[in-house]
This record gives C-alpha cells, sequence and structure tokens, in this order.
C-alpha cells in the first residue's frame, strides 16, 4: 500500500511534465533485453537510427523533428501494453510494436484510440484486409505471403513438383508461429506435399526432440518460423545432424547475421525471405556512416550497422517518415495527428524513383491502398555464405499464390469483423 | 497514543472477534476501502488502469488464492500459471459459448471450473508432501499449458491459438473489450477483489481455516483430534484454485482481452504468483495484498524513475530493474523471513506503545 502511494506521487509528477514541443512523437516498442535481444537490438539500432539521420541531415520532416520514444517490452505482452499506454499520451503518430503478441493487444485498441498500428510484416494477418482493419497495416508483406513464396521458391527448386514431398514447419509456439500453419496447410493441398508441425516452446532453447524427429522423419525441407534464440539454436542444430542448409529456409524474422553466425560454418548456404535487400551498398548507407556513426549519435554501439535486421529496423523507419512526409503533403500542415498519419499510410507510395531519392533503390515499390493494407507481398530468397560473411539474393522479387492467400485473408477478416460488429468500409 | 486498545470496550463477542479490534484499524480500513470505491473511479486513467490497478487488483486475488493454499494449508503448489490458465479458457468458453450471460455470472463460473480442476490435481496432495507435491503441481502447470495449445477447440479453432474476449457489459456498461472505460473495469475487478479476500479472512478465521492450519502444522497429529486430510486438503485445492481461476478470468477478459497461454500462464507466473506470497507473507491476507503490490508495481515504479524521469537508456534500466527487484526479494528475506505482513505486525506492536515504549 504504501508503495502504491509513492509510486502515486512519482506517476503524478511524470504526467504534469508532459512536452509540447513542435515535433513528430514515433514511439519504438524495443526489446534490447531478454531471449529475444540478440533480433530486437539490431532492429531499434537501425529504427532509430534512420531517425537521427532525418533530424540531422534534413533537420526532421518538412521541417519538423522527430522524436523516437524508446520503450522496453522484452518481447513480453504485459510489458508492452504498459509501454503502449505510456506513451500513446505523448501524441504518439503510429506503433510498430515489433511483436505479433503486442499487435493482437493492440487491434481492438486502434478502433477506440484512433493511432495506427504498422506491424510490418508480422501481426495478424488478415489486417491486410483494409475495409475490415481501418487503422492496422501490415505492409510490404504478410506471413501467408511469405509461407506461399518459400513454397514456390522450393517448388521451383524441385524442379516444378512438389508431389509427395515431405516439409515441415518448425515453429514458434505462439500466435506468430502458428500464423503461417493455416496457408502451408492449404497449399499442400494444392501441392500435394506432406506437412509436419514441429512446435518449439519460448524461449526456444530447448529442439533437442524437434532435430530429432527431423533426423527420424528426414522432411525433404524445413521451413522455419522462429524469433529470437530459437533460430541460433535451430540453426545450429541443423549443423549439427548435417541437414542440407540449402533445404532450410526461415521467413524474413530468421535470417540475420544473429541466427547465423554461432553456428559458424555449418550454416552455409542457410536460406530465408526477405522483402528488402541485405548488405550496405546504397546510398543511404553512407550516409547513416557519416551523419550518424562517425558523428557519434548511433542508438547503439554501432556494430549491427548494415546486418539485415538493422536494414529491416531502417526500412520500418523509412515507411513512418514516408508516411508522415504523406500525411504532411495531403494536409498541408507541418504538425500532424494520428488520425492524417492513418491517412498518410494509407495514401503511402513509394515508388522505384522514391526509394532512388531515399538512397535504396532495389527496394520493391509501395502503393498502400483503401483496400489493401498488405502492400505488395513480394519476398526474394536470401542465402548466408559462411566464408564471406555475407546475405545475398539468389532470386529477384516473387509474388505470393494470391489465389490462396487472399482467399485466407477474406475469410480470416470476415470473422473478426462479425466478432466486432464492424461492418466493411466501402473502398473506391 | 491513537493506536491502542485502551478504551475501547467491547460488550460482545462479536466485537470482540472483529477483524480489526483496533478502532484506528477499524477507521483506517473503512478509509481505504472509500477511497478505492468512492475517489479512484473519478480520477482513474487508461494508464493507472491497464498498468498499476488492474495488475495489483488481480494479482491480489491469484496470491489470496495461493496463500490459502500455500499459507493456510502447508500444500506447496507451482501449478498457479495452469490454474489462472484454466480460468482464462473456462471464461472464454462461456464468454463465446453463451453470449446472453452476464459477465459477472461467467467469471464466477470459471471460478468453479477451476475448482474441479484444481481438486482434481489436488489428489496427489493426499500421498504426497512437501517437494514431491511441488513437483506433482508442476506436472499440472505444464500438462495444461500444453493442453491449451494442443486442443483446438479450447481456443475456438482460431488460427494464431490465441483468446480473444469480446465486449460482454454490466448495466449497459462496457467491462471487456476496447472500449471498456477504465472506471468501469477497475471497479469489476475492485467488487471482486473485496468480496473474495473479505470471504478470504472469514473463512481462514473459522473452523475451515483452523482446519487448514491445523493440518499445515502438523498433518499426523490434526487427523488425531480428528480433521479429516481428504476434506481439508481438498477444500483448500478447491477454494484456493477458485480464487485463482477467477484471477485468471479477469486477467484474460478485463485487463488484457487477448491473451496466449504458452505468455500469459506459463510457469513465469506460477513462480510470480509464489513469489508474492512469500515475500508478503505466508498465511496472511494482508501479505498477499502487500507482495503484490511489491512485485507488480515496484518494476513498474523504477521504470518510470529511470527512463522517464532519469531518462536513462531502457537496456540499462530494464536490466537494472530486475538487479533491484532480485537485491530487493533477497534483502527482504534475510531481514524478515515472514514477509512484509511480519513487517507490518511489528510496526503495529511498536504503534500500540508509541510514544512511551518501555
Amino acid at each position: 500500500m504504501k508503495l502504491n502511494r509513492i509510486a502515486a506521487v512519482a506517476f503524478a509528477a511524470l504526467m504534469a511534465a508532459g512536452p509540447a514541443l513542435a515535433e513528430l512523437v514515433v514511439p519504438s516498442l524495443s526489446y534490447r533485453t531478454g531471449p529475444y535481444a540478440p533480433n530486437g537490438i539490431p532492429y531499434a539500432d537501425g529504427f532509430a537510427d534512420y531517425f537521427t539521420l532525418l533530424n540531422e541531415r534534413d533537420g526532421g520532416i518538412g521541417g519538423v523533428k522527430v522524436r523516437v520514444l524508446e520503450c522496453e517490452t522484452g518481447y513480453n505482452t504485459e510489458k508492452g501494453v504498459e509501454c503502449y499506454e505510456s506513451t500513446k499520451g505523448e501524441g504518439a503518430l503510429v506503433y510498430h510494436p515489433l511483436s505479433t503478441g503486442i499487435t493482437y493487444q493492440l487491434i481492438p485498441k486502434t478502433l477506440v484510440d484512433h493511432i495506427p498500428v504498422h506491424s510490418m510484416g508480422y501481426g495478424r494477418t488478415s489486417a491486410a484486409d483494409g475495409r475490415i482493419f481501418k487503422w492496422v497495416f501490415n505492409f510490404p508483406g504478410t506471413y501467408w505471403d511469405a509461407a506461399s513464396i518459400i513454397v514456390k521458391h522450393i517448388k521451383d527448386q524441385e524442379g516444378g513438383d512438389l508431389n509427395g514431398k515431405k516439409l515441415a514447419l518448425l515453429y514458434h509456439n505462439s500466435a506468430y508461429g502458428k500464423e503461417p500453419i493455416r496457408t502451408l496447410q492449404e497449399l499442400a493441398k494444392k501441392h500435394g506435399y506432406e506437412l509436419t508441425l514441429l512446435p518449439v516452446d519460448h524461449p526456444g532453447q530447448e529442439q533437442k526432440s524437434q532435430w530429432l524427429q527431423i533426423r527420424r522423419e528426414r522432411p525433404d525441407y524445413v521451413i522455419m518460423w522462429g524469433w529470437g534464440v530459437m533460430n541460433q539454436v535451430a540453426i545450429q542444430e541443423a549443423a549439427n545432424i548435417r541437414f542440407p542448409m540449402d533445404h532450410f529456409i526461415g521467413v524474413w524474422w530468421s535470417g540475420s547475421e544473429n541466427d547465423v553466425l554461432p553456428a559458424g560454418d555449418g550454416a552455409d548456404g542457410y536460406k530465408a525471405i526477405a522483402f528488402h535487400p541485405p548488405g550496405t551498398d546504397a546510398p543511404l548507407f553512407a550516409d547513416i556512416k557519416k551523419y550518424v556513426l562517425d558523428a557519434g549519435k548511433a542508438a547503439g554501439d554501432g556494430s549491427h550497422f548494415g546486418e539485415v535486421l538493422y536494414n529491416r529496423g531502417m526500412y520500418a523507419a523509412i515507411t513512418v517518415a514516408e508516411a508522415i512526409r504523406t500525411a504532411q503533403q495531403m494536409n498541408n500542415v507541418k504538425e500532424i495527428t494520428p488520425t492524417m498519419m492513418r491517412d498518410g499510410l494509407e495514401n503511402l507510395v513509394i515508388d522505384a524513383k522514391r526509394w532512388e531519392e531515399i538512397g535504396w533503390p532495389g527496394n520493391p515499390e509501395i502503393h498502400v491502398t483503401c483496400a489493401n493494407h498488405g502492400g505488395p507481398g513480394l519476398g526474394a530468397i536470401q542465402q548466408w555464405d559462411a566464408k564471406t560473411k555475407t546475405w545475398s539474393l539468389i532470386t529477384p522479387f516473387m509474388e505470393a499464390d494470391r489465389e490462396v492467400v487472399d482467399a485466407l485473408i477474406a475469410e480470416d477478416a470476415a470473422a473478426f469483423a462479425k466478432e466486432n460488429n464492424i461492418t466493411p468500409r466501402e473502398c473506391k | 497514543m491513537f493506536y491502542r486498545e485502551v478504551g475501547d470496550f467491547k460488550t460482545s463477542y462479536a466485537e470482540d472477534q472483529q477483524t480489526f479490534p483496533i478502532a484506528f484499524d477499524r477507521w483506517r480500513y473503512y478509509v481505504v476501502i472509500a477511497v478505492a470505491f468512492l475517489v479512484i473511479p473519478f480520477i482513474i486513467n487508461d494508464y493507472w488502469e491497464k498498468s498499476v490497478l488492474l495488475p495489483f487488483l488481480v494479482f491480489s486475488i491469484a496470491a489470496i488464492g495461493l496463500n490459502i493454499l500455500t499459507g493456510y494449508c502447508g500444500q506447496v503448489s507451482l501449478g498457479t500459471g495452469g490454474f489462472m490458465a484454466v480460468g482464462a479458457y473456462a471464461c472464454y468458453k462461456l464468454m463465446t459459448g453463451f453470449p446472453e450471460l452476464n459477465i459477472f455470472f461467467v467469471v464466477i463460473l470459471s471460478g468453479f471450473v477451476t475448482a474441479a480442476v484444481g481438486m482434481v490435481f489436488g489428489l496427489p496432495s493426499l500421498r504426497i508432501k512437501g517437494f514431491y507435491l511441488a513437483v506433482a503441481t508442476l506436472a499440472a502447470q505444464f500438462f495444461l499449458v500444453w493442453l491449451f495449445n494442443k486442443v483446438p477447440w479450447f481456443y475456438n479453432y482460431s488460427a494464431s491459438g490465441q483468446i480473444n474476449a469480446p465486449e460482454r457489459t454490466v448495466f449497459g456498461i462496457a467491462v471487456t473489450g476496447a472500449a471498456s472505460p477504465s472506471w468501469a473495469t477497475y471497479l469489476f475487478c475492485l467488487v471482486f477483489v473485496f468480496a473474495l479476500a473479505w470471504a478470504a479472512r472469514n473463512m481462514t478465521r473459522g473452523p475451515l481455516g483452523r482446519k487448514w492450519m491445523a493440518i499445515r502444522d502438523m498433518d499426523i497429529a490434526a487427523e488425531i483430534i480428528g480433521v479429516s486430510p481428504l476434506s481439508t486438503k481438498l477444500t483448500a485445492f478447491a477454494v484456493s484454485s477458485f480464487f485463482i481461476g477467477i484471477a485468471g478470468a479477469l486477467y484474460f477478459s478485463v485487463w488484457f482481452g487477448a491473451v496466449e497461454v504458452t505468455e500469459a500462464f506459463g510457469i513465469n507466473q506460477s513462480f510470480r504468483v509464489l513469489f508474492m506470497v512469500i515475500l508478503g507473507g505466508l498465511g496472511s491476507i494482508f501479505g498477499s495484498f502487500a507482495g503484490a503490490a511489491f512485485l507488480v508495481l515496484l518494476p513498474v515504479f523504477l521504470k518510470n524513475v529511470m527512463v522517464g524521469a532519469l531518462g536513462w537508456s531502457t537496456a540499462i534500466a530494464a536490466n537494472l530493474e530486475l538487479v533491484i527487484v532480485g537485491g530487493l526479494i533477497v534483502f527482504f528475506l534475510i531481514a524478515e523471513p515472514h514477509g512484509l505482513a511480519a513487517l507490518w505486525r511489528t510496526a503495529k506492536e511498536k504503534l500500540r506503545l508509541w510514544p512511551f515504549p518501555y
């Protein structure tokens, strides 16, 4: 009771001291601690560093500085909700929860609080249906797109026929990992492969029994939906049983340097899907180096610069910045509200020319529309080279099996609409 | 001076046996209740609701529940998370299966479902004790979480395995779902906390509680004087699970609205509630509240001080928070092995003599 009172005083003081400066507030729900930190740190660094670059080089967006409000969630839903509640009052424009569990918490809240959520390539897949999920975005691709593109790649590798092949899905036993199951099952019906499901419990360090099963059943391919230490352990285990690495394909959250480096040469040839190119060749990275890293303004220690997830964080920041810019132009104001931000996200266009201007050519174009919040849904396969310690794209960006994916999205979105009494919006 | 028995004359047995025999204590209690019911609902906001008050209330119920089993009846349990999951999933199935049923009764029914499950898992306690029982309840924890993950019927075959609470109302005001006002969810939980804490306090003072304590102190002696171990241990499991089930139901439906079993009701949750009970004080209702407050509010408070007020990096703050909370747990257990409730008791003893201690 006593602590309660002390806390009350402290909280009241904090509440009273809210800032009223002209700025754009972008919360970053990050995790730099816990079993998911190896993946959370590079992402958070990239996200923050891009905004530092905009502030340093361009003086913000449209002349208004961006303030990144970082809050540690530890990939934990309870803490994530605490972060959401504590930052939403500060004028937060958009949330990138970086956790499917937290995204599920925030989706119903968007309807009440009117702050958009952008679960970029994660979260609830059916949020791609903008007619029903007005406030939620998940471009540039969904898990179901990813699953179908991975299957497509496997099919290409197998010469166009998957009949009688055995695929195993090694997944994080959570809402995140379960997301692709339905799609893979539907695709199994279509292509005639056999699917084995291998759940791995949080945090994912215990995988002996799963890999024993893989050794016994000898699937032709293993697809992985992992995150955090689970990725490293899985790749190490695969190397231990000498599983052919080019037959082991991860989702875009299971393919960064941190995941493959611990396995050393054993990880050579491991593949993962990606929705943006790896590496630091683009001119944007030179700017980051010049204005942020060399100026000593990096969010982290700078050691993750150019890693896949660092780039992913930058990619997320770019979508936020471009949406803010779009919202500013649409409303002809400098300071925008979360509602304007939502309109900005919905009308976001990043074409090849704009990617060139941003300094990161080679990314697929983004055209968000009222009906389609899931974006282009393109993915390419990247492969790890353990000798040079680099990822490189080995396929062009491919399209998902829209026929299967769109039907599933429509079905799941309709279920959400029914549960929450939402009438789908009319989209022109 | 103010805190004393002297001059407070009791004229009936009922008065003599009341929970708060000292007038000052009684008034303090009325004031706390009045503030909780009449003041806080008017000043509450979303942050306070979701990050401070609901966590405190929900975990208080869970801690009281575990305290009945572990503190009063002496049966160590590591299955709290699993039983909370039973409450949450019972609540979900009842909410979706009987949409017209009032959420108030849904929560109570979830408690009864959990009580039944708890009794089944309490059966081994008749044969095994101490650490062995802890291991048996640990099995319940893992089995229940596995069950809710494995059988799609429990989560209505949703693609993600998550359960989502639909909107439900009490007197026309939403208490579950995103649109529910803060004061409504707070009051809804507070009513449960008040009623359950009151029931627990009186149960532990009555014949049932005395039987539990007899079993805790020495089960063979208790059996010899006529206390039936079967009924006593099973009632302890039932009542305790009822409380924990209600905590789980409120955790899912009112506090979060969407829950995933592995994360929300894992072994971590069991340990957390057990630490609350040990830290707060075994065999004390006040201790349950104190323990819940300590473990729920302190991290939030530290985070706000370190990140909000001092502007430190979030990673340092998060790690330091673990160090501080862990250090304080060790400190309190060394300085006061009987928990915060014992400190409170000592403080009251001292207050009786103040300002003239002899």
